[in-house]
Order: C-alpha cells, then sequence, then structure tokens
C-alpha cells in the first residue's frame, strides 16, 4: 500500500469508509510467528479461542491455521495449546 | 449603520454570539468570562436564541462538548480564561487538530499561583502552539465584530480551523462602552448558516479522531501546519469583506504612527489603547515613536510584522505574560525569532509588565520607550526585564 502524503492524506485524518481497518495488515507488527504441527494438532479450537486479534480460522481440513497478515505473534496460542503443536519462531529464522 | 449603544463589552459579545445564531454553546462560567456565558445562558432561557446551551461540570467537558457538537455539524461557541482555559488545555489540541470551527472568547487571566483573578495573557500564551487561530481584540468594538468576523474566517471551507478570541479580562471585558451593535438581519444576512463539510451523520458515515501510526502523524500534522499558514490571506479577505458591508476595517498588523519611526512599541489586546496616547504625547514631543499591534497572532504575521518594523531602530515588545526564565516575553521572543534572518529591521528590546490586572498608565509607556532607547544606545540589551515591579 504507497502511503499518502501530507498533500494527499485525507483531511484532518478523516476516514471515509467504515470497516476499512482489515485493510491495515496488522501483521507486520509481528517479530515471532506461530507455526503449527499437524502431527500434534487434535482440531481443539483452544488456540483460536485465545487469539485475541482473531488471527485463527479453521482450514478445509479442519486444523486450525494461523492468518498472518493480522497475528501480531502474540504467543498466547502457543502458550495455551495442550498438545504442544504451535511453537513460536523468530521471523527471521 | 449599526446602533450605537452603552454596553458591557462582555454583553456586546454574547449579542454578536445571539446575531451569529450559534446553534450549541457549552461553557462553564469562571471570573472574568461569567458575564459572557451568564448573557447568553439568559438569551437562550428567554428564546431570544435558539441554541442548546450546554451546563457542563467543567471546562475540559465545555470544550469536549464543543468537539462533539462541532464534528456534528453545529454552530459553536464558548468561552473561558485561565484555569478554565488549561483545564481544556487537552482538548483544545483535539478541536484544531480535527479542524472543528468553534469559537472561543477568552476573557484573558493571568494563571495560579499565586492565585488571582485578574487580567493579562499568560492563559493564550500557553496555548500558542494549540493550532487555533487566535486573535487579539483592542477595544469593545473590536469584540464585537470580531466575534461575528472569528465565525466566518472558521467555517470557511479554505480554513476550518477553531478562532479564540481573546478580550483583556476586566479591562475589557467588565468595561462599558459605546459599541456599534449591527442588526440580526445585517449580521445574518453576512454571516450565512452553518453548512459543514465534513460532519458525523449515521447516512454519511466518517470517521474523526482516529488512530494515526507513527507512518501517518508527520504527514497529517504537516497538513494542519500548512493549512493554519495558509489561512492569512482568507482571514484578510473576510477582514475586508467585513469592512466592506460594515464599514469599520480590521488587518492582521495594525500600524500607527509607524511612519519614520524610530521607535516601535508592539503588543496585542486593550493596553495598546493607552500606548496610543502615548505615542501621541511623545509625537507632539518630537519624538519618533509609533505602535504597532497585533491583532491576528496565529497564524503568526511574519511578513506584516517585518514590514511594520523594517524603518524601525527599536522596537520594544511589550508582553502582559511571563515566559518564567525563558528567552523573554512570549511575543517578544516569537518577533526577534521572526525578523532574525531580515537585514533591515530594528532591535528588539522584550518588556514584561502589566501583569495580573496591574496598569500600565500612560507615562509608562513613555519611560519604556526611553528605557528601550538608552539599552539600544549603550549596545547592552537585556533578554528581557520586567517593569512596572518594585526593586
Amino acid at each position: 500500500m504507497e502511503l499518502p502524503t501530507w498533500k494527499t492524506i485525507n483531511h484532518a485524518c478523516i476516514v471515509f469508509e467504515a470497516g476499512n481497518s482489515k485493510e491495515y495488515l496488522t501483521g507486520d507488527w509481528r517479530s515471532m510467528r506461530p507455526e503449527r504441527e499437524d502431527a500434534k494438532c487434535v482440531k481443539c479450537g483452544e488456540c483460536w479461542m485465545y487469539c485475541p486479534d482473531a488471527a485463527i480460522y479453521q482450514d478445509e481440513q479442519g486444523y486450525y491455521a494461523v492468518d498472518y497478515d493480522y497475528c501480531k505473534g502474540c504467543g498466547i496460542c502457543a502458550r495455551e495449546c495442550k498438545h504442544g503443536a504451535i511453537t513460536m519462531v523468530e521471523e527471521s529464522e | 449603520m449599526g446602533k450605537l449603544t452603552g454596553i458591557e463589552v462582555s454583553i456586546a459579545c454574547s449579542e454578536a454570539v445571539t446575531l451569529c445564531d450559534v446553534d450549541v454553546i457549552a461553557a462553564y462560567p469562571i471570573t472574568p468570562q461569567t458575564h459572557i456565558v451568564e448573557h447568553l445562558s439568559e438569551q437562550v432561557a428567554e428564546g431570544h436564541l435558539d441554541a442548546e446551551y450546554i451546563k457542563v461540570e467543567s471546562e475540559h467537558s465545555a470544550m469536549s462538548c464543543c468537539v462533539g457538537s462541532s464534528a456534528a455539524g453545529a454552530r459553536t461557541f464558548t468561552s473561558t480564561c485561565s484555569q478554565g482555559l488549561a483545564l481544556m488545555h487537552e482538548i483544545v489540541m483535539i478541536a484544531s487538530g480535527l479542524r472543528l470551527p468553534i469559537v472561543m472568547a477568552v476573557a484573558t487571566r493571568t494563571l495560579s499561583a499565586p492565585l488571582s483573578i485578574w487580567g493579562d495573557q499568560s492563559d493564550v500564551m500557553s496555548e500558542r502552539d494549540s493550532g487555533w487561530i487566535t486573535i487579539f481584540a483592542e477595544n469593545g468594538q473590536e469584540v464585537f465584530d470580531l466575534t461575528v468576523q472569528s465565525f466566518r474566517i472558521a467555517e470557511d471551507e479554505r480554513v476550518l480551523f477553531p478562532v479564540m478570541l481573546c478580550l483583556d479580562g476586566f479591562h475589557l471585558s467588565h468595561v462599558i462602552e459605546p459599541i456599534e451593535l449591527e442588526s440580526k438581519e445585517d449580521v445574518q444576512a453576512w454571516l450565512p448558516p452553518y453548512k459543514a463539510k465534513y460532519r458525523l451523520d449515521p447516512d454519511n458515515v466518517l470517521s474523526m479522531g482516529a488512530f494515526a501510526m507513527p507512518d501517518y502523524f508527520s504527514e497529517i500534522k504537516k497538513q494542519q501546519n500548512e493549512a493554519l499558514r495558509g489561512t492569512l490571506p482568507v482571514i484578510k479577505e473576510v477582514f475586508k469583506d467585513f469592512g466592506d458591508r460594515f464599514g469599520r476595517y480590521y488587518e492582521p498588523v495594525t500600524r500607527y504612527q509607524t511612519e519614520e519611526a524610530e521607535t516601535i512599541i508592539v503588543m496585542a489586546g486593550a493596553f495598546a489603547g493607552t500606548a496610543r496616547l502615548a505615542v501621541d504625547t511623545m509625537r507632539a514631543a518630537g519624538k519618533k515613536v509609533g505602535l504597532v499591534t497585533i491583532k491576528v497572532f496565529r497564524p503568526f504575521p511574519f511578513e506584516e510584522i517585518t514590514e511594520a518594523l523594517a524603518g524601525a531602530k527599536t522596537a520594544v515588545v511589550i508582553d502582559r505574560a511571563l515566559s518564567v526564565a525563558g528567552p523573554g516575553g512570549p511575543m517578544a521572543s516569537e518577533i526577534r525569532s521572526a525578523l532574525y534572518h531580515e537585514q533591515k529591521k530594528p532591535a528588539v528590546v522584550s518588556m514584561v509588565g502589566g501583569l495580573s490586572g496591574r496598569d500600565v498608565f500612560q507615562e509608562q509607556f513613555i519611560e519604556l520607550v526611553e528605557r528601550a532607547e538608552a539599552c539600544v544606545a549603550s549596545g547592552k540589551i537585556p533578554q528581557y526585564e520586567m517593569f512596572g515591579v518594585r526593586e
């Protein structure tokens, strides 16, 4: 997304469209990335319940996957997963 | 031609607000602003003004209500001073950041401590960087006229900034003066109803006051800064249009006897009236002294000030506000800074006085001019001096 200049930015920072916060990909903030091991995941959905950013969704196979566009890498899913299926990995790795 | 009326200046301000047909007033009473809001509450209660008068529990709430009503597209007025303005501070910045055309009359008063209810300009000087158009009135007629013009300036789509109209507490707010009051028809023909370009409307949604991340904030602030700087031509245009209609012309910077003046007194507000008399006395005695009054303080009128002072040897800037242990009176520091790169410029002597209601008499203006000239002649110019203080 190309950032606006002081001349093109909306007057007084007014936002003219409703619900456009979804265009802002907060996943950019992440320094640690959650990764799931299919072999350990039992599809219980605990991570989905705990995720404060609603950045976890169920994929076609029923696994809980991470929406990396919005996951901020807080690590709550990894902490709460009782089966050790999620590990936090440095983004640089 | 309006009707010449003997009237208290605060009441004249309220009358002007009534003629401007405001939609919302949210204010909390504080001396010496009280008469302004008291009279407006009567105007609403007695049905002379069809507006919402919101009684609030503090000035912070007053300005918060104003932000809400102005964002909803209502013509909005408030008034305060001193501790009240200080309490508003947080929201004062928000009103200008959101570009809401609120008009606020400030009956300028000093800030505690020590506690004092009397007038000076410490309160408005503390809001210098808040992004409001800031205008100083010098007499009752100017208060009436500038109140009306403030709405027209603020609401102009090329402006959309709040306006702070400063009238000296007590020295203006509490005196009775002959003031030409214009008729409702004439004022309303000159000031059309406010139609907000951007407003909160459930049928046409938009968000104001959005959160800005570091990658947006500076662009928004630069936009605000350039926009406020760009309001001066519009202010001048409104001043001229008002003059053409009502016969009283205003300028961002007013010059009096500045032709060939060697020394110029520079100041803002009601005390300039006394300074004018002192200039007359000194001119009669053959001294080349003039007076420059600053009517529009924000946006800062760089060109007008440098031009007005270019021919003088000495500029005595009189501040009714003390920047404690700072580089000089607030106005003097700004003028000194504005002149710094000019080739032709006077020496700026900063004099701080008239604090908390202390009068500055004609003789004192003459003494200040003499003192400033002596400083310049000796080459020893103090950063600033406080005058009229017992040693």
